[in-house]
This record gives C-alpha cells, sequence and structure tokens, in this order.
C-alpha cells in the first residue's frame, strides 16, 4: 500500500515538472535569446530545487543514496588589506562584478547543469511510460524508476572529479596565500628585529675602533654593550627560528616536541602519542602548531588548569584532541587563532571539530585523512589467504618447468647431447619432444607470470579504491 | 681536575672553545666533531668534564645530547657541560633525570662571558650542576600559577632562580649583593616552604629544587 502512495506521489510530481519545463524553457530562451542573463540563475535554482527533491524522495524509499553532482558553490571573494577584492588572480574594486562572474561560470560551466534539464525533460515521459508498472508491481516499478534516476540524477565520475579538482585548487590557493602571510611576518621579524640589531652593533663596533686609542675605557664599555646587544639579537633571532620550524620538532619529532609544549606550557598538560614513526615534517609542523596554537589559547582565553593531548594514528589518518577544563564557549568566528589552525590543516585535507560547551571543557579534535605512510596501519594491501598461498605455491614451483624441463632440455636438444639427466621430454618419441619443451618453458613462465600478477592486480584494486575521493565537497 | 673533551661540528667554535679553554689551564684531550667519535672518547677518555653541543653530525639532530646520555648511563655522574643554540626544558629533565648532578646545560651564547662560562664549567667538573638562566626562567613560567610558588617573595624567587641556575651561596651573595647569611635565610625560607628537607650540600641542595621544580 505504501508503494502505492510513492508512485501516486511520484506521479503527481509531474503536475509540477510540466509547468517548470514551460518555465524554464521560456527563460532559458529568454536567457540565451535575447540576454535577459539575471533568468538563468532563477531557472537552474528550480530546476535544482526539482531534481533534489527527488534525490531526496528516491534515496528515502528506495535506500540508495543519489549523491548530488553539483560542483561547490565559490566563494564570495575576499576583500583584502588594500581594498581591492580579488577573484582567482584578478582585483576588482567592488564585489559584486567578480561575485556575478564566479556565480555565472559556477551555473554554466557545471555539466549537472545542463543534465538536470534532459532529466526534466524526460522525467514525466519516463514516468508515464512506468505508469502500468506501478500500477500491477509497484516495487519493481519504483526501482525502476531509482535506476532512472539514478542515471541521469547521480554524481558521475566526472563530476566528482571535478569536484575533487575544484576542492584541490581552493586549497592549493589557501596553502600558498598561508605560506605566503607566513614568509611576510618572517621578513618583518627579522626586519624589524634582527637585522636593526645587527646594524646597532655595526655602529657600536665602529665607535669602538674610533675611541681604542685615544679612550680605551670608553671603548671597553662599548663592546662589553656590543656583546649584550649580540646576546640580544641572539635571543630574537631564536624566537624567530621557533616560529618558522622549532628546533626540538626537528630534532626529536612531533611526540617529544609536543611534549616540550606541554612541559613549557602553564597548564598542567599531559601528553600521549601512539605512533610507530615519524609523520612528513610539514605534517609535524602544521600538526605541532596547532597543538601549540590550541594550548595557549586553552590558557589565555579559556582559563584552563590543565590539558590533555592525545596524538594517534587511525589507519593512515593521523588524530589529534586536545581537551582543557577551561571554561568553554569558544568560537571559531571570533578568534583568527582557530581560523589560523584550519587554514594550515586545509592543506592536508585536514578538518578541525570544535566542542566547547559553555562551562567547558572544550574537545577540539583535528583529523589529518591519509598523512601517514599506509603500512603505518598494517594495511598493506592484504592478499586472501588462498591467494596468497597460491602466489607462494607458484614461486616455489615455477622453476621447475621452466628451467630444468624446459630451458636447459632446449639446449640439451640443441646440442644434440646425449646425457637425458631427468629431463622429462627427452624421454618421450622424437615427434613430442619439442612440444613438450615449448609446452613446459610457457607453463613455467605463465606460472610466473601469474606470481606477479595476482598480487600487482589486487594492489590495482585497492589503489583505486582509495584514488576515489570519500568526502567530495570542501563546505558542506 | 683540568682534563677536557670538546665536541662542536662548526670549526671556528670548536677553535675557539679550545683557546678559551688552554688559556683557562684546561686541557683538551680531545676535540671531536660528531656523535659516534663523542660517545667513544667519553667511554675511552673519561674527561674530567665534557663540552658537547647538542645538534652534531652524522643526523644534525640531538646527536650530541644522546651521546652525552648514554655516556652517563655507562659512567654514572661523568661531568658534561651540554651546549645548544636553543634550551629546551624537555632536554633539561632528561639530563637531571638520573639525579647525579655533575651535569650543565647553557645557550651558546653564554660563552660570550668567559669569566662566568669558565666558572660554569668548574661548577660542572666538580660534580655541581649549571642551568641556563633561560631554561630556569622558563621552569618557573610555566610553574608560576602553582601554589607554594607564588607565595615565595620576590627576593625569595631571585634566590631560587640563581640556586637552580646552580649556583652556591657565595656566588648568590655576590650577584645579589647580600650577606651570605641572609642568603642561607632565604635558601631556609625556601625550603620550608616548598616542604623540602633542608641540605647543606650545595650540590644535593640544587638537584632537590629542580627535582622539585620539575615534578609539577
Amino acid at each position: 500500500m505504501r508503494r502505492y502512495g510513492q508512485a501516486a506521489v511520484l506521479l503527481a510530481l509531474i503536475l509540477v515538472e510540466v509547468p517548470a519545463i514551460v518555465a524554464s524553457f521560456t527563460m532559458l530562451v529568454l536567457a540565451f535569446g535575447i540576454g535577459v542573463v539575471p533568468l538563468l540563475p532563477l531557472q537552474v535554482r528550480l530546476v535544482r530545487r526539482l531534481a533534489e527533491h527527488t534525490r531526496g524522495l528516491v534515496g528515502e524509499w528506495t535506500g540508495d543514496r543519489i549523491d548530488s553532482p553539483y560542483l561547490p558553490k565559490p566563494l564570495p571573494p575576499q576583500r583584502q588589506a588594500d581594498g581591492m577584492y580579488r577573484s582567482n588572480r584578478t582585483l576588482y574594486k567592488s564585489p559584486r562584478v567578480p561575485a556575478w562572474n564566479d556565480r555565472w561560470k559556477w551555473l554554466v560551466t557545471d555539466p549537472a547543469t545542463w543534465r538536470d534539464c534532459v532529466w526534466l525533460l524526460l522525467d514525466p515521459v519516463v514516468k508515464l511510460a512506468l505508469l502500468p508498472m506501478f500500477l500491477l508491481l509497484p516495487d519493481r516499478g519504483l526501482r525502476l524508476y531509482s535506476l532512472w534516476s539514478e542515471l541521469t540524477l547521480a554524481a558521475t565520475a566526472a563530476s566528482r572529479l571535478a569536484g575533487q579538482v575544484n576542492h584541490l585548487q581552493r586549497v592549493r590557493n589557501l596553502a600558498v596565500d598561508t605560506q605566503a602571510a607566513e614568509m611576510r611576518r618572517i621578513e618583518r621579524d627579522l626586519h624589524d628585529g634582527t637585522q636593526a640589531r645587527l646594524v646597532a652593533i655595526g655602529m657600536t663596533l665602529g665607535a669602538v675602533e674610533q675611541l681604542v686609542d685615544t679612550d680605551p675605557a670608553a671603548a671597553k664599555a662599548l663592546l662589553a654593550k656590543a656583546r649584550e646587544a649580540s646576546s640580544e639579537t641572539l635571543t630574537e633571532l631564536r624566537t624567530v627560528i621557533r616560529g618558522i620550524h622549532p628546533p626540538v620538532l626537528a630534532e626529536r619529532g612531533l611526540g617529544d616536541a609536543v611534549r616540550a609544549l606541554a612541559i613549557d606550557s602553564p597548564l598542567r598538560a599531559s601528553v600521549d602519542v601512539d605512533l610507530a614513526h615519524r609523520p612528513e615534517p610539514p605534517v609535524e609542523a602544521a600538526a605541532y602548531f596547532a597543538v601549540s596554537e590550541l594550548l595557549s589559547n586553552a590558557a589565555r582565553h579559556g582559563g584552563a588548569a590543565t590539558a590533555t593531548i592525545d596524538i594517534s594514528s587511525n589507519g593512515p589518518d593521523l588524530r589529534i584532541s586536545v581537551t582543557d577544563d577551561g571554561m568553554g564557549g569558544a568560537d571559531p568566528s571570533k578568534g583568527t587563532g582557530l581560523m589560523g589552525i584550519e587554514r594550515r590543516l586545509a592543506a592536508f585535507d585536514g578538518v578541525l571539530a570544535l566542542s566547547s560547551p559553555p562551562g567547558g571543557p572544550t574537545t577540539v579534535t583535528m583529523s589529518m585523512p591519509r598523512v601517514l605512510p599506509q603500512h603505518w596501519a598494517g594495511s598493506l594491501p592484504k592478499l586472501p589467504r588462498w591467494k596468497a598461498a597460491v602466489v607462494a605455491a607458484l614461486w616455489l614451483t615455477s622453476w621447475c618447468p621452466l628451467f630444468p624441463q624446459g630451458i636447459v632440455a632446449g639446449i640439451f636438444k640443441v646440442f644434440g647431447l646425449d646425457e637425458k639427466s631427468w629431463f622429462l621430454a627427452l624421454y618421450l618419441p622424437e615427434p613430442w619432444q619439442w612440444p613438450v619443451i615449448l609446452f613446459m618453458i610457457t607453463l613455467g613462465s605463465a606460472m610466473y607470470l601469474t606470481a606477479v600478477l595476482l598480487p600487482a592486480c589486487h594492489n590495482k584494486e585497492r589503489w583505486l579504491a582509495e584514488a576515489t575521493p570519500r568526502r567530495l565537497w570542501f563546505n558542506r | 681536575m683540568n682534563r677536557v673533551l670538546i665536541a662542536e661540528d662548526l670549526y671556528l667554535l670548536r677553535d675557539g672553545l679550545v683557546h678559551l679553554l688552554q688559556a683557562h689551564g684546561f686541557t683538551v684531550v680531545a676535540a671531536v666533531e660528531s656523535g659516534p667519535e663523542l660517545l667513544k672518547g667519553l667511554i675511552e677518555l673519561r674527561p674530567d668534564v665534557s663540552i658537547v653541543d647538542v645538534r652534531l653530525p652524522p643526523t644534525f639532530t640531538d646527536e650530541g645530547l644522546q651521546a652525552a646520555l648514554a655516556a652517563r648511563k655507562q659512567v654514572p655522574g661523568l661531568p658534561i657541560l651540554v651546549l645548544s643554540q636553543h634550551v629546551e626544558q624537555l632536554y633539561a629533565r632528561e639530563l637531571l633525570a638520573d639525579g647525579s648532578g655533575a651535569i650543565g646545560y647553557l645557550l651558546k651564547d653564554r660563552v660570550f662571558n668567559a669569566e662566568q662560562f669558565i666558572d660554569a664549567v668548574h661548577r660542572v667538573a666538580e660534580g655541581g650542576t649549571a642551568m641556563d638562566p633561560e631554561v630556569i626562567a622558563k621552569l618557573l613560567a610555566s610553574n608560576a600559577r602553582h601554589e607554594p610558588l607564588a607565595a615565595l617573595t620576590p627576593r625569595e624567587r631571585e634566590v631560587l632562580e640563581a640556586m637552580a641556575e646552580g649556583r652556591s651561596n657565595a656566588a648568590i651573595s655576590q650577584r645579589h649583593y647580600l650577606s651570605e647569611s641572609a642568603v642561607a635565610k632565604h635558601t631556609a625560607g625556601i625550603f620550608a616552604k616548598l616542604g623540602l628537607a633542608p641540605s647543606d650540600d650545595d650540590n644535593r641542595r640544587v638537584l632537590a629544587v629542580l627535582a622539585y621544580l620539575n615534578s609539577r
């Protein structure tokens, strides 16, 4: 009975779809025919809403979720320090033009826009064609309709990849921007601090040079000052270096570097690191600075007294959680700290989850997917046992047909040696000898080939499975 | 008490250290530039004091520190003064962990002040400690909120700082223009407030304070 109701809803939707077809046809003609371009977004929104609705219904009724195929929405242009708006690599005075351009490009270039149109046009026809099925076998009918929806509405491999490319492009821009900002900060630190101090030391030494003969006592005092200044410069330089790449991170890796952070922190922090090997240096650095920022946030704003840091691997994913007993209520939109961490993590597809109810405790969980080598997880593509046994047996036995029974017997025969040893072929009647030798060589080679190909194919399947994007949309 | 080993990979600094120490009456028994050489030297030569850079070839990580720790495991109490471009409380803890003293951990810039540096070398050679003021400052800063330390008077804090660096009562009194008896009074006050058993032995006393601070 429920199926009949669902079929009835689908059929009733035709009543919406037909006017939608008319409206959207009119809008498209107006938009592209006489240039009333603002109508296009309206049309797309209308069609998308219908398509999304159908995706939802079909997904709910048949249990096969249908993913949206749309490309992610372009980000609004960001206002820069100089008041200009940047869209990719072009600058604009007002955000409206680039926003409209981006939106237009997003709608027109998305193949899903046009696939939706085709779907809308054909959907009423398909539904009517399925009408007898809906009446006689509603289950089967719905199944067929879900296949049709899947065919026209689901995300294709191309749209998934396009989404991935889009995502990567955005992440790359973000990473480049973050890095450039870092560089600027370092430049400023070196310019305002270290460089200025070195100039001062140089000047002091120049004065010493002039004074050393006439007033040795004053020269000596100046030298002491120069030494002091060089000490201060070194202290400052150490701070700069810590901001670039903390020495303890380079020397000991993430685990001890975070332990050192915990010791230096005014919080009573306990650290639990469970990593079999060191991650790549950029991953280590991102994780380190994230923890450092979180600890100082907890101490400065959260009023926390203790903190727990937990770093572990979940398969090839790196997981970090930082919990403090502060007053909670942290809001990522208020400070730049959490956003900075998110930006840093984004370069590795990492995500940050914040749980900070008023009154605490605050827990920040960060996860960086697939940044650890695969073999850590003990998840090296593992062959099923029977396949592994076959491969082992092949490696153990395939030498026998190939070399002694095949190639060596062949050589004996070519040179006409009398020795037959244990070469099977040479004991056979003359006309059988060459075929058997060739058969043995082929058999041996085939066995070797299988022994190589079996695991290789397995790894390939595995590799393809891993390479298919799992998380498609950046902001959804 | 003046056979010294130097481990430093930068030629200029190594040479400078050799000259500095020779000028102050030390005999340089070896000047090495890599971790494995250092460990061999420490074990075989048993120098009266060694001056060791943390970062050494071949890995340029914490080779020197590891060699120092390994050598002290084999020869407990082997006097070693560790030099580094940066100081970490983590490393200080590791060096102090065996509780046997005769250990130093200083920033490289402390070499600029020859007099104080030589004093530190002597202290370590005699079984004392020489902790960099920066280590102590960080140690106190990260403990600042905890009860007994917050109860110290500013003067007691100063004395505690100097004491944690490894200085004797005489040295503290000189530095802070106090009489030795005043310093003794302050140290007694500090020990009472921190709940530590008082001790007349300078070295034991320093180690007790550092252990107390590190345990927090």
